[in-house]
């Protein structure tokens, strides 16, 4: 049974266990030949540990793996590639100063005395593209080209190497809906061509457009294996979540009152010295949403950096409450009453070697009554971290635990805490759910709502559309750090959105008034 | 799932206990792997280990005087040590401790015989003069570092060598005193740091560097300026998000790091030599103070801990050489293994989970 | 008269620059991987060490260059091990290799010699005369005759550009300095590449070391390399990390050096000779804060890799 030919990846009770967790408990997974398998689940389900495991970065602990009816033993990616299996990651890996041949090659040049025969490695490149007909620029520095050349790059490393199998780690959240299109065609005469597809995703309608089955995981064990037309997307959430998820939010109507936040015109470079941001405009209204939908690394990181201090602004002006702020400090930002939480928790939110109470003051730290004079009152400050522990339902024994030993969701929500706080007019979110689960992404949208009630303004930047789309009372695209137009939720739709996230104008004339009212 | 976080965080909470053990674990297996290594090459070549450690312990605890001498190794120690631990709470790597000491050396001399003033006014002139010029040079590496991203590695070590040059210079050219001897003219006694005792060099240097000690504990842990501080040594991304302005802290704590290294050559010229010597090379305080941090586990305790230890190896390493036979060098090898042991602590980790995974192994097979 | 100074002065130049030529291209091996190597100084002191040595015991100062390669590459493998194995702070691992250096050299040297300071006289390795340039003249001053390290610093240079940017294991080292997760993902192993570099760098800086003792001289002295590990590694860094720039920064440093010596044996007081040895430190500092061009370190240098 288990040497069946059919099969061209076959995992059987998979355990692995990481000190403290058992990131997978007896996974049985089958990848038929020349399908396109979706492994579905929460983040921290167990589902890229799992493909690890299969791509021998990490060695499971029990269990067996069969690729082509044959058993293996898969301890290195070196063996993995040999077996022909191939791993596009999420976050991709390439060198950024080298050339797109020299990253496809790397590892496995091609030579002439002794050299790298530059000559051929372009010629094998070349030759690679036209045949899946992944178009990239092999001459060019990977660090100069697009993310979708990119992946595209990542796919031609995989078939470079004779990959039959390929990983596809969440490999939609960096393009556009119709990128996706173009990357499900891609992927369609991949297994036209014979080329098996494990796809990595947390994204229930991806699922349904893709994959022919479906594989789920939750909490690190094995739900179901099923075929996707005979399934729903609410079955599937539900299997994934392991209860019924209310996709909609529950929420009244908005009333917005004076604007709070003005961004008019702002100019502003990446760290590589490009132009991020190229004019981007809009208002934020008391009492209502905001949200910024666009592809990942279309000016969000910088627009927040921006507005809040972290980034200089070469051009325009950001007023707050009517006042300038585009010159003051971070500091002067907070204190008039902007809170942040921002796109990366752990790189910008928490000092993850903190304890809880010292995070919790973090640029609230130099007030009363957390210091006086330049000296740091501590029992205020623990004082204060107990009750907000207790207010946002922060799981952990004391307030002395270094940040870095919660969950996900708990250090999102001691950001929370600490922002909320703070009582600001206007709650800049920047992928306030990225990586937390469901639960704590409920709570996170409860917040937010209750915030709007509260009569404040929320900016929300969010790459997930969905989150955009039941969120937002107003929902403007970023495109190329412009944004591109502003719509009210009603009219908004995928499809529209999506073509606007692609740099296509809505119908409506642009640029005329940036509130869109 | 809420259990299951809370358990985690628990055993979070008792690791965190484990941990502080374990923080004093590693520097005393470190030092015991030191001595053992030091004893080995002693044998290798025909010395008694024993009776070589004999003398060094002697020759530290047992005389008053001997125990004074020993303070007085340690004086500098602390505040090179000292230098080190507060720039790296910063995330900052000061190895330019022994340019920052020529500079406070020179310095405070300079103001040491230049004028002629009244003591209260002559000393701390002196004192914090020299002081504060080897803060700016320490500092300068944390201005390249803040606005330019010049690693500070780098350019401490460069800079070293240029005081070393720069030192060099003066004392045998501009600074001169008149005669035979590259050296600087004698400072005045009101710029003389008060002997301690009625004999030996012990002086007041050694009450600075405690209190310095006292200090840098005090700013790490009580002000805003040390949560600061640490914030940005921990993660600059997260402390400007804050409204910490990394680049300043970083400027601002190498200068405090400067400003202590630079007490160690002060304290050299004003508390013992009295004038300023044209240097030849390092004396090494500096790269010791590395040492001294580490093991302290940069901690200003721990750093006043290591500098003792490091100044009863030093004062004992001339005994020695005289009694026991044993070049005096093999202190510094002693040292060298001291630091790679401690900065390999992942190698103690390594071990102990080997082990227990050997127990885990034959506990399961029972 | 003034053209035979010239002459003495590049020919100088040239001497004083191949030690430091030799460990640059050490360092830019070690550091295009991915690992700090400040240990530069101490491994050329042990080297330049065990290179008296080798020529003290069998007379032939060839055995003393294999005897200073060999510990070079030896103690560069316990740096590697200590901060690639044990993801030690690579500084301090370096900084630990320097002191240990400085104390085992004097060690051994009080108990071989039993002497303080410096080593008798061993048979240093003969100069190499080129056969047709060395009758071309000033050419032929000037670049004619040598101690072999200058010609095979020369070699070096080329061989280093040749492997770094146009072979496989190049394209694999520079890949592991820049991003050891990537050379990892298509089954690089990043450990075993710099652990090659790390001790191809003990394996140059050892030859820098030999030059020294057994080369520009023909005996141990306490601390001869004085700063020289330091200065090779601000000729790297001065040379953007390229073996050509190593190259170009030595003999910008070396011919400080020979200037500083000249200026010292003629008297010459114009500029005091210190100001000439900082010169090298001080137009590093100016490279690193963009004065002169910009230096930008491999994307990886200095951080450990931790394999998931």
């Amino acid at each position: 049974m288990h040497e069946d030919a059919n099969f061209a990846v076959e995992m059987i009770n998979i355990t692995k266990r990481f000190p403290g967790v058992t990131a997978n408990d007896k996974i049985n997974f089958q990848l038929k030949k020349g399908e396109i398998h979706a492994l579905l689940g929460e983040n921290g389900a167990g589902k890229s540990t799992l493909m690890k495991c299969l791509y021998g970065l990490y060695q499971h602990d029990e269990g067996q793996i069969f690729i082509n009816g044959k058993k293996v033993e898969i301890s290195s990616p070196n063996i993995a590639i040999k077996y022909g299996i191939g791993m596009v990651h999420q976050h991709f890996m390439l060198v950024p100063p080298f050339t797109v041949a020299e990253n496809i090659v790397l590892g496995s040049e091609p030579t002439k005395n002794f050299m790298i025969d530059r000559k051929k490695t372009v010629e094998e490149v070349n030759s690679l593209s036209k045949q899946y007909g992944l178009n990239v620029d092999s001459q060019s520095a990977v660090q100069d080209i697009s993310v979708g050349m990119q992946q595209r790059v990542e796919i031609l490393k995989a078939l470079y190497r004779g990959a039959n199998i390929l990983i596809l780690d969440e490999p939609t959240a960096v393009l556009t809906p119709q990128e996706v299109d173009e990357l499900i065609d891609i992927m369609k005469s991949l297994t036209d061509e014979g080329k098996s597809i494990i796809f990595i995703t947390h994204k229930l309608k991806e699922v349904k457009a893709i994959a022919d089955r479906v594989t789920v995981i939750r909490n690190g064990k094995l739900i179901d294996t099923v075929y996707t037309k005979d399934t729903t997307t609410n079955e599937l959430a539900k299997m994934m979540v392991g209860r019924e998820v209310i996709l909609e939010v529950d929420k009244d109507k908005a009333e917005p009152g004076e604007v709070i936040l003005e961004a008019a015109d702002l100019y502003a470079k990446n760290n590589r010295g490009l132009t991020a941001l190229n004019g981007c405009s809009f208002n934020v209204h008391k009492g209502e949403i905001l949200g910024i939908a666009g592809v990942e690394g279309n000016g969000q990181s910088e627009l927040t950096e921006v507005l809040t201090g972290l980034r200089k602004l070469e051009k325009g002006a950001v007023k707050l409450k009517g006042k300038n702020i585009s010159s003051f400090s971070t500091r002067d930002i907070i204190e008039n009453g902007v809170g942040h939480i921002p796109e990366d928790r752990q790189k910008r939110g928490l000092v993850l070697e903190f304890t809880i109470f010292e995070n919790l003051i973090l640029g609230n730290h130099y007030k009363f009554p957390y210091a006086k004079n330049g000296k740091m009152n501590y029992n205020k400050i623990k004082a204060s971290a107990r009750k907000l522990i207790k207010d946002f339902d922060i799981r952990t024994p004391s307030e002395n635990v270094m940040a870095k030993s919660l969950s996900g969701g708990n250090q999102q929500k001691v950001i929370l805490a600490r922002e909320f706080a703070r009582d600001p007019d206007l709650l800049l979110a920047a992928q306030p759910t990225r990586g937390v689960d469901v639960g704590a992404i409920e709570f996170i949208h409860s917040k937010l709502i209750e915030q709007r009630d509260a009569g404040k303004a929320v900016l929300l930047i969010s790459l997930e559309l969905d989150e955009i789309l039941s969120l937002c009372d107003r929902i403007a695209v970023i495109y190329e750090g412009e944004i591109v137009d502003i719509l009210e939720q009603e009219e908004a739709t995928e499809e529209k959105l999506g073509l606007m996230m692609a740099g296509a104008e809505n119908d409506k004339a642009k640029g005329d008034d940036t509130d869109g009212r | 799932m809420a259990d299951n976080d809370k358990i985690v965080a628990e055993k979070k909470e008792e690791n965190r206990y484990y941990k502080w053990l374990a923080s004093m674990i590693i520097p005393v297996l470190a030092v015991i792997t030191g001595l053992l290594v030091g004893a080995i090459f002693m044998l290798a070549i025909g010395r008694d280990p024993v009776q070589a450690y004999i003398v060094l312990f002697n020759s530290a605890f047992g005389s008053l005087n001997g125990f004074a001498e020993t303070l007085v190794n340690t004086t500098p120690l602390i505040f090179t040590g000292l230098a080190v631990a507060f720039a790296f709470r910063t995330g900052l790597f000061n190895i330019g401790g022994d340019g920052q000491f020529l500079i406070g050396y020179i310095a405070s001399t300079w103001l040491g015989f230049f004028f002629q003033l009244p003591l209260f006014i002559h000393l701390p002139l002196a004192l914090l003069g020299g002081m504060v010029a080897a803060g700016l040079w320490g500092g300068f590496a944390g201005l390249l570092k803040a606005k330019l991203g010049v690693h500070e590695v780098i350019t401490t070590i460069m800079m070293n060598y240029i005081a070393l040059y720069l030192v060099s210079y003066l004392t045998g050219g501009p600074l001169k005193a008149s005669g035979f001897m590259p050296a600087t003219p004698k400072i005045a006694d009101t710029a003389k740091l008060m002997r301690l005792l009625p004999f030996g060099r012990l002086n007041a240097g050694f009450i600075v560097a405690l209190v310095a000690a006292y200090i840098v504990y005090y700013i790490l842990w009580r002000t805003t300026l040390g949560y600061e501080i640490r914030a940005v040594g921990l993660n600059p991304n997260a402390a400007e998000y804050g409204g910490i302005k990394a680049a300043r802290n970083m400027i601002l704590a190498m200068f405090i790091s400067g400003c202590l290294a630079g007490l160690a050559g002060v304290t050299q010229s004003l508390g013992l030599e009295f004038r300023a010597y044209q240097p030849f090379g390092f004396i090494g305080y500096g790269f010791t103070g590395i040492a001294v941090a580490l093991l302290g586990k940069n901690h200003p305790a721990g750093v006043v801990l290591g500098a003792f230890l490091f100044g009863i190896l030093q004062r004992g390493s001339m005994l020695m050489q005289s009694i026991a036979g044993v070049p005096k060098e093999v202190i510094e090898i002693i040292q060298a293994i001291i630091i790679l042991f401690v900065a390999a602590e992942y190698l103690f980790t390594l071990l102990s989970n080997r082990i227990k995974k050997y127990r885990k192994e034959t506990s399961d097979v029972n | 008269m003034l053209i035979n100074n010239i002459i003495s002065l590049l020919n100088t130049s040239l001497r004083m620059a191949a030690p430091l030529i030799l460990a640059a291209l050490g360092g830019v091996f070690s550091e295009r991987s991915g690992v700090i190597n400040i240990a530069l100084e101490g491994i050329m002191l042990i080297s330049a060490f065990m290179a008296m040595v080798g020529s003290y015991l069998t007379g032939n100062p060839w055995i003393g260059v294999l005897a200073a390669v060999f510990f070079g590459g030896l103690v560069a493998a316990v740096h590697a091990f200590v901060s690639i194995h044990l993801k030690a702070n690579q500084v301090v691992s370096g900084t630990a290799i320097n002191i240990f250096a400085a104390g085992v050299t004097s060690f051994m040297l009080r108990v071989m010699f039993e002497s303080a300071g410096q080593s008798p006289s061993v048979t240093k390795v003969k100069d190499w005369t080129l056969p047709i340039i060395n009758d071309i003249p000033i050419l032929g001053d000037i670049l004619g005759k040598h101690t072999p390290f200058v010609y095979i610093s020369l070699i070096l240079v080329v061989f280093s550009y040749w492997l770094l940017f146009k072979t496989p294991f190049g394209l694999r080292v520079r890949s592991v300095g820049e991003h050891p997760a990537a050379a990892d993902s298509v089954g690089i192993n990043v450990y075993k590449i710099r652990y090659i570099a790390v001790i191809m760098s003990g394996l140059f800086a050892g030859l820098a070391g030999a030059s020294l003792s057994i080369g520009l001289l023909d005996l141990f002295v306490e601390n001869m390399t004085s700063g020289r590990g330091f200065i090779a590694l601000a000729a790297m860094i001065f040379g953007k990390w390229t073996p050509q720039g190593a190259l170009l920064a030595a003999l910008l440093f070396g011919f400080a050096d020979a200037l500083q010596m000249l200026a010292q044996t003629m008297g010459l007081s114009f500029i005091p000779r210190q100001f000439l040895l900082m010169a090298p430190y001080i137009l590093t500092i100016l490279a690193l804060a963009g004065v002169i061009g910009s230096a930008n370190p491999p994307a990886a240098d200095g951080e450990s890799y931790e394999k998931e």
